[in-house]
């Protein structure tokens, strides 16, 4: 009992108490700059849904989930493959890609935020070069979203190429020998033994990858702070300038719930699809 | 592993090489650019190899930025927070494995609990606490928070339940107290799993953005990310420095990387699972 009470301690003061502390706050109009704290019932919950800026920031979020997750398992799954093989260097390349993850997400976006620039960014003066009329990345609506994505990708692309890649090395080679017996081409082995066994390993990462994406902040706040326009202004970005620009403590707490409410259920629509479509495949 | 031919060999390189130079542009930028000269980097943007190269952004980094506290800051911050979780983490994640005591379930659920709730929830009450308490800017007041992770407490619990009761018991026999038996027979065991963890909080930490950032707002408290990210924002400088800055911050993980890469990777993937 001893041993637990140190941990038990720390987390009930700095988590378990904070969560109802915030559970609480999201019913109070509470602001320590204009000294308010006053109790507002679900006033917070229903602004929410009619504060236009926090719709935009959801719709935002949406946006930057439905384009990262999708791309980024479909690359890491292509590298995957590919890195599987023993060719020369592929020992090299696999380390390569996964460096990203060892780096600060905000120190990559310090130099995401210059290469992209419009003026001296050495991404858009090459694309120009090459004929590809390129404006300004990260101060057009049109592409700052697509800019943070891109960045996002990057970043984590590395990452989750090494769990396929161990996904792939669990599966026992003579599946791949009887399929080639049976006369099945490396395309049909491709859909017919490599995907529906790596099911649980794409489930993986999909899964924690549409967490985090909906939680997205670091390299908005150091790329583009919200902007231009609010064209990247997400979810965990706008609580944050509630919380802590405005000090409308309060109503941040009822936006982190709402968040919080959409990732739960996400993710468990997810774990349900994936165990269904684990089952038809007759692993379950 | 699978060997390939020869043809697939040649084709499989260059594919990769120049999908390879593509992906680490940035990166490499941002080690030439922080050898150029001022002068190269806003007035050739689109050279990416300079005509000239410099150290002097190496020694105008600790003189335009508080570079030196910014290190000082993330080592104090990482190095403490991830010896004071493995302790904690290791004690807490043994007691839930190997000790049965009065609530012990109910307490391990809530710990597992606290791990669903994202951080954006507790970050509000958290920075009021620490506003009371008049710590916001300390280190006590960056670092209590992370003192255990229920992470780390749940991945302990799982690597202790791997060691044999029968080790336990033999300990008993021989007189051992229940610390001693956990210091002296158990810890030994799983030292993979504590290096794993180890590796893990120390690369969280040390990369962590938003939570340094809402606990400090002086630069004497700011870790790298922190300080690196809003020096550019807030004071004309420089970009030479700032790069050499980036650099510098990365080489310490760079390097611990190259030593134990397998041990890392099992470290980071742990964030993945986290996340």
């Amino acid at each position: 009992m001893l041993m637990v009470l140190p941990s038990a301690a720390v987390i009930a003061v700095f988590t378990l108490f904070p969560i109802l502390q915030s559970a609480a706050m999201s019913f109070y109009n509470w602001n320590i700059l204009k000294n308010i704290q006053k109790f507002v019932g679900f006033d917070n919950f229903l602004k929410a849904f009619q504060d236009e800026r926090f719709l935009n920031a959801l719709a935002n979020t949406f946006i930057y989930t439905v384009s990262y997750v999708p791309l980024l398992v479909v690359m890491a799954l292509v590298l995957a493959v590919f890195l599987s093989y023993a060719f020369w260097g592929s020992g090299f390349f696999r380390s390569l890609f996964f460096l990203p993850a060892i780096t600060s997400m905000a120190i990559i976006a310090i130099v995401f935020r210059f290469i992209l620039d419009g003026d001296i960014g050495l991404v858009s003066l090459w694309l120009n070069q090459l004929g590809i009329p390129v404006k300004d990345f990260l101060r057009m609506p049109e592409t700052a979203m697509g800019s943070i994505v891109f960045t996002g990708l990057w970043r984590w692309l590395g990452f989750n190429m090494v769990i396929v890649l161990a996904g792939l090395n669990s599966i026992p080679e003579t599946l791949y020998e009887a399929a080639e017996i049976d006369g099945a081409g490396k395309v049909r082995q491709f859909f017919r033994v490599t995907i529906p066994l790596l099911i649980p390993t794409l489930a993986f990462i999909v899964i924690t990858n549409l967490i985090n994406a909906f939680q997205v902040f670091d390299q908005i706040y150091v790329m583009t702070k919200g902007g231009p326009m609010f064209s990247t202004e997400v979810s965990v970005y706008y609580i944050f300038y509630q919380g802590f620009t405005v000090f409308s403590m309060g109503y941040a707490s009822s936006l982190a719930f709402i968040l919080f409410v959409l990732i739960f259920l996400v993710t468990l629509v997810q774990l349900r699809w994936f165990r269904r479509s684990e089952r038809e495949d007759g692993l379950a | 592993m699978i060997r390939v031919s020869r043809t697939a060999n040649v084709t499989l390189l260059g594919a990769f090489s120049l999908l390879g130079f593509v992906f680490f542009l940035p990166m490499l930028w941002m080690v030439l650019s922080s050898i150029k000269p001022e002068a190269l980097i806003m007035g050739q943007p689109g050279v990416l190899w300079p005509a000239a190269f410099t150290a002097d952004n190496y020694t105008k980094l600790f003189t335009q930025i508080p570079f030196f506290r910014f290190l000082i800051n993330s080592v104090i911050f990482s190095a403490g927070v991830t010896a004071s979780s493995l302790l904690l983490d290791s004690m807490a994640g043994y007691a839930f494995a190997k000790l049965r005591f009065r609530g012990s379930q109910a307490v391990f659920v809530l710990v597992l609990v606290t791990m669903m709730v994202p951080f954006q929830i507790t970050m509000i009450p958290l920075y009021l606490t620490m506003n009371q308490m008049h710590i916001l800017n300390t280190f006590a007041g960056l670092m209590l928070p992370r003192l255990t992770s229920a992470f780390g407490i749940y991945f302990m619990r799982q690597a202790f339940l791997s060691v044999p009761n029968e080790l336990l018991d033999a300990g008993r026999i021989d007189g051992l107290g229940e610390f001693a038996i956990f210091r002296r027979i158990c810890l030994p065991v799983v030292t993979s799993a504590l290096t794993t963890l180890g590796v893990f909080h120390f690369m969280y930490n040390w990369n962590d953005f938003l939570w340094p950032m809402l606990m400090t707002n002086t630069t004497e408290m700011q870790t790298l990310p922190v300080g690196l990210a809003l020096f550019q924002g807030e004071h004309v400088m420089d970009h030479g420095p700032m790069f050499a800055g980036a650099v510098l911050s990365i080489v310490p993980i760079f390097l611990l990387f190259i030593a134990a890469q397998k041990t890392f990777i099992k470290g980071i993937a742990l964030s993945g699972i986290k996340g």
